[in-house]
């Protein structure tokens, strides 16, 4: 019976693996730079930049990936970074076109706004409750946490369910400043990171208020009137409803044949059409 | 040297290569959230971060205490739920299952570890918020509803921890114990519960670490509000939650604030992972 034994000893020198620091330390630089092969992207070599807006930017890889399809010879890249840094790129050059999901500054007029789509908000609450309009400044009271309950809006009772999309988003960006302007949405709302989300807990929770894009209310939420303005296409064509925002691309100066090519694309029939279709309202 | 010996050490080259690759995972995964974190900490002052109530990125507001009170709130109540019904499983499961029910048993709890997150998350929204709301009041996503989820999340982690504790008692305790007299209850908790307590000890910090790192099912459960919550109906925001609900479009110092998130998420798994290791070797010793 010896065979066990034979068979650690033979174990034993795989076992023991003895090398110098250096050897060890050698092999660890060496997995180290196999790392970060991976992840580098190649440099972006020619083509056409469009950059900025992170609301904007998803409905912008759309356009690209579509444009390219029936392009294949011209490339464009997508890149966010939001609205201002967007609009920074146009005037350094940065990239051929910025994107700002909002109107310019006085300062910024110095350069050339082509309007590619809008993006409407809706106020929106339990397809049950009785509320049927509201003014603006008590949206802003309630996300605000000044009005808690449903009493002091006068339908119903019990709390207010407040839900808000989180830091960041586009749509949260685009309600702050058309709705709540310098003031807080109150910490204690309920924050969700999709318009999807939102809809579906203001859907399901009788006591909840909530905004998500014109472009995916449906029948299972309500959405306000505004200070006695419905949310119809009507209403946004004319610029009366209130919580509207362009969707803008930016280029400093008249645009160059490539750009030129991408923004006609995109206010195309075809491009028009991908814009009501991601939820968007068409640029006229 | 022979072709076998150099075949041999190209081999053992080889695995040792792949092998510290994961350990340089480990250290690049470190080095880059602390690099990516810690800046933005020093620049506002780690006292801001860790005391501050206000989480307003775009106001460069970066306070994370709701988030911290949040995560350990959560994870508490994840506790208060899943370890009684754990060790209730654990003892039945050891004490007094037979052969057959065990069978049964055994993989039905190593299922419930199968269950992907965003399904706990699923069953949670259509049912348990939906039930709290009606029946206790509030917005229904709250800190009971995630608790409630996340203690049967962390209930295989628990039961099978603690299964490993009852059946390391020597079996002469309990049946010296039943020998004296003492009925199967005074045995389990006077006999079996001290005994294994170590065991015990370190199933419930390893369910903690499970509970406090889940982000899916809590985000959709928790209603991510970046408060303290007041009251166990109250919505709350947890520091996993809150990298992954904003990592979408976050930039700047924002994504560093995020990254910050995650260095304090980080220190406080490696406290309850060291946590552990103590609590199981002392076990051993």
């Amino acid at each position: 019976m010896n065979s066990p034994r034979q068979r650690t000893e033979s174990l034993r020198p795989a076992r023991r693996i003895r090398h110098s620091p250096i050897q060890a330390a050698g092999i660890l630089v060496l997995g180290l730079a196999l790392l970060p092969a991976g992840c580098s992207r190649g440099p972006a070599g020619g083509g056409l930049t469009v950059a900025g807006s992170t609301s904007i930017q998803p409905f912008a890889d759309r356009w690209a990936e579509i444009y390219q399809r029936l392009h294949p010879e011209r490339i464009v890249n997508v890149q966010g970074g939001g609205s201002s840094a967007g609009i920074q790129a146009a005037r350094s050059g940065a990239a051929q076109i910025g994107m700002s999901s909002r109107e310019l500054k006085p300062e910024e007029k110095d350069l050339t706004e082509y309007i590619m789509a809008r993006d409407g908000l809706a106020v929106v609450v339990h397809p049950l409750n009785s509320l049927r309009d509201i003014g603006l400044d008590r949206v802003r009271d309630v996300f605000a946490g000044r009005i808690k309950t449903w009493d002091e809006l006068g339908r119903g009772s019990g709390r207010i369910t407040v839900v808000t999309r989180e830091e960041g988003s586009g749509t949260r960006g685009a309600f702050q400043e058309l709705v709540m302007r310098k003031e807080r949405i109150a910490r204690e709302a309920i924050v969700e990171d999709s318009n999807g989300t939102v809809r579906a807990i203001v859907a399901q929770d009788p006591r909840s208020i909530g905004y998500i894009s014109l472009g995916l209310v449906d029948a299972s939420v309500k959405a306000l009137a505004l200070d006695g303005v419905d949310a119809s296409d009507a209403n946004i064509l004319a610029g009366r409803y209130p919580l509207v925002r362009p969707f803008l691309f930016v280029t400093n100066g008249p645009p160059g044949p490539e750009a030129r090519a991408f923004l006609d694309f995109i206010l195309s029939e075809e491009g028009q059409e991908l814009v009501e279709s991601g939820g968007l309202l068409r640029a006229r | 040297m022979t072709r076998l010996e150099r075949n041999d050490r190209l081999v053992r080259l080889a695995l040792l290569m792949i092998a510290f690759s994961a350990v340089s995972i480990l250290i690049v995964i470190t080095v880059f959230i602390f690099s990516e974190g810690t800046p933005v900490m020093f620049r506002h002052g780690p006292g801001r971060f860790l005391l501050g109530l206000d989480w307003y990125p775009s106001e460069k507001a970066f306070g994370l205490l709701p988030m911290i009170v949040g995560s350990f709130v959560v994870t508490a109540g994840a506790l208060l739920v899943g370890v009684p019904l754990g060790l209730a499983c654990a003892v039945v499961l050891t004490q007094f299952a037979s052969k057959r029910m065990g069978r049964i048993l055994k993989p039905a709890i190593e299922l419930l570890a199968g269950i992907p997150s965003v399904v706990y998350g699923f069953i949670g929204i259509v049912v348990i918020v939906p039930l709290i709301r009606d029946n206790l009041g509030g917005p229904g996503l709250s800190v009971l509803a995630a608790a409630i989820v996340l203690g049967i999340m962390i209930l295989p982690t628990v039961i099978s921890i603690s299964v490993d504790a009852f059946q390391a008692v020597p079996s002469a305790y309990r049946e010296g114990s039943i020998a004296l007299g003492a009925t199967v209850w005074q045995t389990i908790h006077m006999v079996l519960l001290p005994a294994a307590r170590s065991g015990i000890v370190a199933a419930v910090i390893l369910g903690m670490g499970r509970a406090i790192g889940e982000t899916m099912a809590v985000i959709m459960i928790a209603g991510n509000a970046a408060a303290i919550p007041g009251s166990p109906l109250a919505p709350v925001r947890t520091l996993t939650s809150n990298i992954a609900l904003e990592m979408g479009y976050a930039s700047g110092e924002h994504r560093e604030a995020l990254f910050a998130t995650g260095v304090i998420l980080f220190v406080i798994i490696m406290a309850l992972n060291t946590l552990a290791n103590r609590a199981s070797s002392r076990r051993k010793g």
